[in-house]
């Protein structure tokens, strides 16, 4: 924090040997570095924008979608997923707080910080597995979700009045009658993908034409939406999960370093500033995600 | 290039130690930051959960503040836990001008070709 206030030439600045804005070498390649893993992410969540635009009335929502909560069978849209962008900003916090350390040379706070930062990123890749595992699976046992080739592709869901699911009872009765059933019946309505509900008759109409019930989700087919809607799930966590998985990593061969006494020696702890940046970076990305990907 | 942080009086590395009332000044900052970031982060939880079906005008200035919130944290992790607020000017702009100004006209640029595209019809 103490600001060197003594001028330098721009003869020396640029001369060689002397960094013109005051970080070394490898600080100021973790931040090129990172601009440049930024526009990747920013290209990711651009495309995911352009789609969402394209097709605005029938892009799922993501309340509809991620609803679950490990535990329990209450209905709390995305309170899984806020649960898990807290994970990463504490783990964040506790990265500012090896920083601190480090910069006081207190070794074994950064020991203590960096060891409660890799339990963080641990905690999320491990969140982030059982939101995968739900998503590919699908929501409930059975799916009531249905891709209508009368309806250009897309997928209609039956919704129930008092919110029960006909479709536990049995595997043996194909899944469409038994919709139909519910929908003759008044028990149930078909939701378009583009949020209309139709009347009974249209309803049936669009079922009996050769009508597919989905279940889950993989890169062909989902029971939520649109193909895209999972293959962009799948891309942008994914390559999130992954820089998150490489910053643990990092973090873990940065905290043996530590116990080791290899910046002791050094004479500063300047290398976790470093991968601080890099872990800061992968919390300041899911906040993108979070927001462009989730919540609009 | 040498590898300067390996080097023991590496001058910057060192200009960045700081006593026990630095470090105290420091967490308490800390602290406020975390805790500015959650509740904006729930704010935003309970903004998509309960105006998501309040008519397509509530929806969109609800959009909006999602983007103001976004770039609030973003702005606080940058600035502070990433410490760029604190470095040299040349370095934060350095980082900052080209990604901002790149980024900003791509989303402005594809976000109104898909709407565009949407418009005419071929989004189906």
């Amino acid at each position: 924090m103490s600001e060197d206030k003594t001028e330098i030439s721009s003869k020396e600045a640029w001369g060689g040997g002397v960094s013109p804005v005051k970080t070394s070498y490898g600080k100021q390649m973790m931040w090129f570095f990172l601009v440049s893993d930024a526009l990747t992410f920013g290209a990711l969540l651009t495309a995911l924008g352009f789609m969402k635009h394209k097709f605005e009335d029938v892009w799922p929502l993501c309340e509809d979608v991620f609803y679950h909560f490990p535990g329990t069978h209450t209905h709390l849209p995305l309170m899984y997923v806020a649960l898990m962008t807290f994970i990463l900003i504490v783990s964040s916090v506790t990265m500012v707080m090896a920083v601190e350390a480090g910069h006081r040379l207190d070794k074994n706070g950064v020991i203590k910080w960096l060891a409660a930062t890799v339990v963080g990123g641990l905690i999320f890749l491990g969140s982030q597995a059982w939101e995968w595992d739900t998503f590919i699976r699908g929501n409930e046992a059975q799916s009531t979700a249905f891709i209508l080739p009368s309806d250009n592709e897309n997928v209609a869901h039956v919704r129930f009045a008092d919110d029960h699911h006909i479709f536990n009872e049995s595997g043996e009765i194909n899944p469409v009658e038994l919709a139909i059933e519910a929908i003759n019946s008044g028990e149930a309505t078909l939701e378009l993908a583009n949020r209309t509900t139709v009347s009974n008759s249209d309803a049936i109409k669009f079922l009996k034409n050769n009508a597919e019930q989905v279940q889950g989700a993989n890169m062909k087919k989902n029971e939520y939406g649109l193909p895209l809607y999972a293959n962009f799930f799948f891309c942008i966590t994914g390559f999130h999960g992954f820089h998150v998985f490489s910053g643990v990593l990092f973090n873990l061969i940065i905290l043996v370093q530590v116990m080791k006494g290899t910046y002791d020696k050094r004479g500063h702890f300047e290398m976790i500033e470093k991968t601080g940046l890099y872990w800061h970076f992968i919390d300041l990305v899911w906040v993108f995600v979070f927001t462009f990907f989730y919540l609009i | 290039m040498e590898r300067d942080d390996l080097i023991k009086d590496n001058e910057y590395a060192l200009s960045a130690h700081h006593s026990e009332e630095e470090g105290s000044a420091v967490r308490s900052k800390v602290v406020k930051v975390t805790i500015i970031l959650s509740l904006l982060t729930f704010v935003e939880v309970c903004m998509g959960v309960w105006l998501s079906d309040r008519g397509a005008f509530t929806w969109q200035m609800v959009k909006w503040g999602f983007i103001i919130m976004t770039a609030i944290k973003a702005g606080l992790i940058v600035m502070e836990f990433m410490h760029l607020g604190h470095e040299k000017k040349a370095l934060k702009w350095l980082v900052l001008a080209p990604y901002i100004g790149f980024i900003l006209y791509l989303a402005f640029i594809c976000l109104t070709e898909a709407t565009y595209i949407f418009t005419v019809g071929g989004g189906n």
